[in-house]
């Protein structure tokens, strides 16, 4: 079973939930699919046993071979090449690796090349695989990496995905072929304007989902409102507490030292398991 | 010669559109009889690569200078491979573009790109 946990606006607190809940398996897997800034192998820790390279596929030109014709440039939906004479130019960044350069390319003078552009990590924490990727600096988008990362998924076992923020397309992404969608928010108007957007994209993609609220303060009227509009069952409330961001500040999961969060984490995990959770 | 312009109308009153990537239109005027031809850019609602798009597409009608209000990097590579000649920083109508342009007054061609990617998609600019 994939849960995956997003929540559409940025810092509503969806590693840490992510993560408390990873812990709360007794055996899975969890990645972090935020690959632009991954945060989660701080809380985790886990010992790095296994490091791999995420390449994407460009054109190779052959000079020597290139008559100059153009027709790659005209075949490219992306604007990755152009003609400045007789001389291709590549833009490698915004090239999607489509391949059609170097399959109508008349004269053979394409290959198809490979470039990095991240990298992935695996590690273990007792009987939890982790599994974090990163993508490199100026690297325009995200989505190879994740691609890369779910196919280290195991389907025997409970996965935990921790999303990206937004709802472009690393987040969908991340979220496709989910069997559970968490979303976290938290109770403010930022908060709730994004969460609407998150709603739409996991219904369109057909995920059962549920609400955390996080931080709450007393008064969750804002999010309350709109989850019963939604019939989006509000399975967990966090609210704003000073030693759950101390401990948040040191790198310590709040729900692996204090036991009334770790239990509630745990049924947590059983009801969306169980399909209670939806 | 033929002289390039990013503008959003389709003849020589046209105003310059400070973007080159996401203008509307280019009007390519022939600097000696003044005969003109709009094209129109089809790289204006490109996901991406519009600069390099426009781009090729005034090169394609050899043209070998460019007046326009900004250039990004990408333009610029491909432009400035293929030798043409770029002045930056000009706005008005075309038409006292081109007197200016005949006067001599453009005489420092930009050397490198005058602004970053994605410059002309229009943040509340």
């Amino acid at each position: 079973m994939i849960i995956s946990v997003v929540s559409g606006k940025g810092g509503t607190g969806k590693t840490s939930i992510a993560i408390n809940l990873a812990l709360a398996l007794e055996e899975g897997q969890f990645l972090d699919c935020d690959v632009e800034e991954p945060n989660a192998f701080l809380f985790l820790k886990p010992e790095i046993t296994n490091q791999m390279d995420v390449q994407v596929s460009i054109p190779d030109i052959d000079t020597v071979l290139c008559s100059g014709c153009g027709a790659c440039v005209k075949a490219c939906s992306f604007h990755a090449l152009a003609q400045a004479g007789n001389k291709i130019l590549t833009f490698e960044n915004i090239c999607h690796g489509c391949s059609a350069c170097w399959l109508v390319c008349p004269q053979k003078a394409i290959k198809e090349g490979k470039r990095s552009i991240g990298f992935i990590e695996k590690g273990q924490v007792k009987s939890l695989e982790c599994i974090q990727g990163e993508l490199n600096l100026k690297e325009p988008s995200a989505v190879p990496i994740i691609k890369k990362m779910k196919t280290l998924i195991d389907q025997k076992k409970t996965i935990i995905i921790d999303g990206p923020p937004g709802t472009s397309c690393p987040a969908v992404e991340a979220i496709k072929g989910s069997d559970f969608c968490l979303l976290v928010t938290e109770p403010t108007p930022f908060g709730l304007h994004d969460l609407k957007v998150v709603v739409e994209v996991v219904k369109q993609q057909g995920i059962p989902c549920g609400l955390v609220i996080n931080r709450s303060q007393g008064d969750d009227q804002i999010a309350e409102e709109f989850a019963q509009k939604e019939n989006l069952p509000i399975l967990l409330t966090i609210p704003l507490e000073k030693e759950i961001a101390q401990l948040y500040s040191k790198g310590i999961p709040f729900g692996k030292v204090m036991p009334q969060w770790q239990h509630k984490f745990k049924l947590l995990l059983e009801s969306i398991k169980a399909g209670d959770a939806s | 010669m033929k002289i390039a312009f990013s503008c959003s109308g389709n003849d020589l009153d046209a105003m310059l559109d400070p973007r080159f990537g996401r203008a509307a239109n280019f009007l390519i005027v022939d600097e000696d009889t003044l005969a003109y031809k709009v094209i129109s850019n089809a790289a204006i609602s490109a996901s991406g690569g519009a600069g390099i798009a426009a781009a090729q597409s005034i090169l394609d009608e050899g043209v070998e200078t460019l007046i326009t209000g900004n250039c990004g990097p990408n333009a610029f590579q491909v432009l400035n491979t293929a030798g043409v000649k770029i002045f930056t920083g000009q706005s008005g109508q075309i038409k006292g573009l081109i007197e200016d342009y005949k006067k001599g007054v453009f005489t420092d061609s930009i050397k490198e790109a005058t602004v970053q990617s994605h410059s002309g998609m229009g943040k509340g600019l």
